[in-house]
């Protein structure tokens, strides 16, 4: 993933869904469409009263629906282009992003999580990693998933967003949580100079001196959606070579190692010095992306000899644990400590788990999830 | 008998593509009465259309401009995003009943609220083309489809929506007019609605919307020119052909 | 001085679907026996020389098949 190049010319104090807005603003995002909902709100009024202000385009949309057909009509223009939601408008901002997808259009979604299923809860969740992770949408396809762990994050990787969007022609997710968005935390902003836009021949911006073009996700000329498909695939695997970020803690010497993203990472960064200071060897392993996968650094660290289990840590039942049980495949115990109900884990709590799991014997069979 | 004109060529935004619609279709009509008018007002290759999810889905495949596809019902919400990313380019969606008025009638209503100024061909043939001839939400009372097969039932399926009528009590839209492909009368009034819209867009006036009252001999199970009877008949009787909103100021019947 | 015209239908083009047909203020077009290559029965013209001009049949053709051409 390409940093933006540009320097740091301030702190400022602020919440982690502003941060994201202000990410997007410098990262030159054209177009903002929203609808409201809790606890993503603040991002969408700081849009409300920055992007006009800078003549450029803030809608609030009828609906989910409606503002990520507007992001898609704006992605077709050429425009760079970003709507953001919580959990259950991210439902419903499926059928867009599917055919983003199919016409491989760059766009950037934020997620602020929230609890569910249905209308849940307002408190942090994160319980949409298989919805952003495993396609969400109907269809054949990925998006990319980058998962922030603070307000700074939110800044950082909501601009990082719209370049890889730009780059691969593809939708990003930033898949926060309503923790995230809502922390207040100082913020380095980068100046203000985004990052060019890639030429972008494929958009729609009248047949002018060209031959006229379009953009469409049917394809039913013979064996057209199979090639489309195939092509698809073929930026996947670009993208899979390329852009997995993951960040480790302590896991030079670990023999428990935490696998954690978002804010159950950032608390678990704590939870490893906190064991250490016991005796206990932990190290952290955070996936940053999210799709793609860090797949194959999770089977390389679960393959060390020393390495005696496990732990995964997540504000839901269980879901990059598949992701983790896959990789690591067996080569090591994989234990879960899961957080489903709206309430943030501390690190007492994920400390507790650990603590726990160091006690149990891990030798032999991967043990079930203990929810 | 009126004066020779100076003849008639196919218009050039039409591409050479044979159209895969049905015989006598209204989509063919339209198709071709707009590309005359992407001539007439030397506009085609500023514009960027966006086609439904319909009979209409290739639309693409015909109009030498660009165009892009839609979600079913989505083309007014592609097409603001299209026109707020280039307010200078001419943005059209040409939609059919189940796309604009069941599936889409949320962003239809509120584009409209909005008055972006963009735009809107709706086709209305009272039923579901491309998905086999099913019930739309402007079909007649009584009217048999695939889903109504003893004949609409006003009182569990509701009435045809009039769509200028509900749009015509919004504030923002500036041109809303009604026209019927019943003849050549109906072609001519057409064009003639198709040109206005375009133009008050090309005039940086506002939202214009154009509802053409189509006809589908398949779906119909008639001949194209029965077809035509069937649109002037009993559709005008349900949909009154008029203009409802001219310069943003409503029109009385 | 009087204009000559001429009606030209792309027999490819044509769908038979017969809406040019009653148009015509003088009867100059019918529909042929023969198909074209898609299988639709035709509209071809008779007495193709009469055309007035007045387009009413290129205007009510569906799929822009008719043309009318000045004749010099
Ligand atoms: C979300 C979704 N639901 C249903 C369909 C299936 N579908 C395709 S076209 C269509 C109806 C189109 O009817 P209309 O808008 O009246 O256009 P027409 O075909 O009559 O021109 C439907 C329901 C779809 N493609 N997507
Ligand atoms: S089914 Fe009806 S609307 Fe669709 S192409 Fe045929 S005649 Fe036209």
């Amino acid at each position: 993933m390409k940093k933006p190049e540009a320097a740091f010319f301030s702190r400022v104090l602020m919440m982690g869904n502003e941060a994201a807005a202000e990410g997007a603003i410098r990262a030159g995002c054209q177009c903002y469409f929203g609808y409201p909902i809790t606890p993503q709100n603040e991002l969408t009024a700081y849009m409300a009263k920055h992007m006009p202000e800078r003549g450029r385009v803030f809608i609030q949309a009828e609906s989910e629906v409606a503002a990520i057909s507007m992001v898609f009509g704006a992605s077709v223009a050429g425009a760079r282009a970003m709507t953001s939601s919580s959990s259950p408008g991210i439902s419903l901002k499926q059928e867009g992003i599917s055919y983003m997808a199919g016409c491989q259009l760059p766009a950037v979604i934020i997620n602020v999580q929230r609890g569910g299923p249905g209308l849940g809860s307002i408190d942090p969740s994160q319980g949409d990693y298989f919805q952003a992770t495993k396609g969400g949408g109907h269809g054949d396809y990925h998006i990319i998933v980058l998962a922030p762990a603070s307000a700074q994050e939110m800044h950082d990787m909501t601009m990082q967003a719209f370049i890889l969007a730009d780059q691969y022609r593809i939708p990003v997710m930033i898949l926060a949580d309503g923790r995230v968005g809502q922390m207040m935390e100082p913020v380095r902003l980068y100046e203000d100079s985004p990052p060019p836009a890639p030429p972008k021949p494929w958009a729609l911006t009248g047949a002018k001196g060209r031959p006229p073009q379009y953009i469409r996700s049917l394809f039913m000329e013979e064996r057209a959606l199979e090639k489309h498909n195939y092509e698809l695939q073929a930026c996947y695997r670009q993208i899979t070579a390329t852009e997995i970020k993951a960040e480790e803690t302590e896991t030079g010497d670990c023999e428990w190692l935490i696998a954690a993203w978002g804010t159950c990472a950032r608390i678990s960064k704590g939870v490893v010095q906190k064991a250490r200071a016991q005796g206990i060897k932990a190290g952290l392993v955070r996936p940053i992306t999210l799709w793609p996968f860090p797949h194959e650094r999770l089977a390389r660290l679960a393959r060390r000899s020393q390495v005696k289990a496990l732990l995964v840590v997540e504000m839901n039942c269980g879901q990059m644990l598949e992701d983790v049980r896959l990789a690591v495949n067996g080569a090591a115990p994989v234990r879960f400590s899961g957080y489903p109900g709206g309430r943030v884990p501390t690190e007492t709590d994920v400390l507790n788990a650990l603590i726990e799991l160091t006690k149990t014997n891990h030798h032999g069979k991967v043990e079930q999830p203990a929810v | 008998m009126k004066t020779p004109t100076s003849g008639y060529q196919r218009p050039a935004s039409l591409t050479d593509a044979a159209m895969h619609y049905c015989a006598g279709c209204g989509h063919s009509s339209v198709h071709k009465l707009l590309a005359e008018v992407l001539d007439e007002l030397e506009i085609r290759e500023r514009t960027v259309g966006v086609a439904p999810v319909g009979c209409a889905v290739f639309a693409y495949f015909y109009f030498k401009c660009d165009i892009s596809e839609a979600a079913h019902g989505r083309a007014a919400a592609v097409a603001t995003g299209i026109k707020r990313a280039l307010p200078d380019r001419i943005v059209f969606s040409y939609q059919g009943d189940g796309d604009l008025a069941a599936i889409g009638l949320t962003e239809t209503v509120h584009a409209a609220n909005r008055g972006e100024p963009i735009t809107v061909i709706f086709i209305n043939n009272t039923v579901y083309g491309m998905t086999g001839g099913q019930m739309a939400p402007t079909t007649l009372a009584g009217q048999i489809t695939a889903t109504s097969p003893t004949g609409r039932n006003p009182a569990t399926m509701g009435c045809p929506i009039r769509m200028c009528e509900l749009l015509n009590t919004l504030e923002q839209p500036y041109y809303i007019e009604r026209v019927a492909l019943d003849g050549h009368g109906g072609m001519v009034a057409t064009k003639k609605a198709l040109l206005t819209a375009f133009q008050t867009q090309v005039s940086g006036k506002g939202y214009s919307f154009v509802e053409v009252l189509s006809p589908c001999p398949t779906h119909f199970r008639c001949s194209p020119q029965d077809s035509l009877k069937f649109v002037g008949q009993k559709m005008a009787a349900q949909f009154p052909v008029r203009i409802f909103r001219k310069e943003g100021v409503p029109v009385h019947a | 001085m009087k204009k000559h015209f001429r009606v030209a239908i792309d027999r490819e083009r044509c769908k038979g679907c017969e809406l040019c047909i009653p148009v015509c203020p003088l009867h100059l077009l019918a529909m042929s026996t023969t198909m074209n290559r898609k299988g639709y029965h035709v509209s071809e013209t008779v007495r193709a020389a009469e055309c007035l001009g007045c387009i009413k049949c290129a205007r009510m053709c569906p799929e822009a098949a008719i043309e009318i051409l000045n004749v010099p």
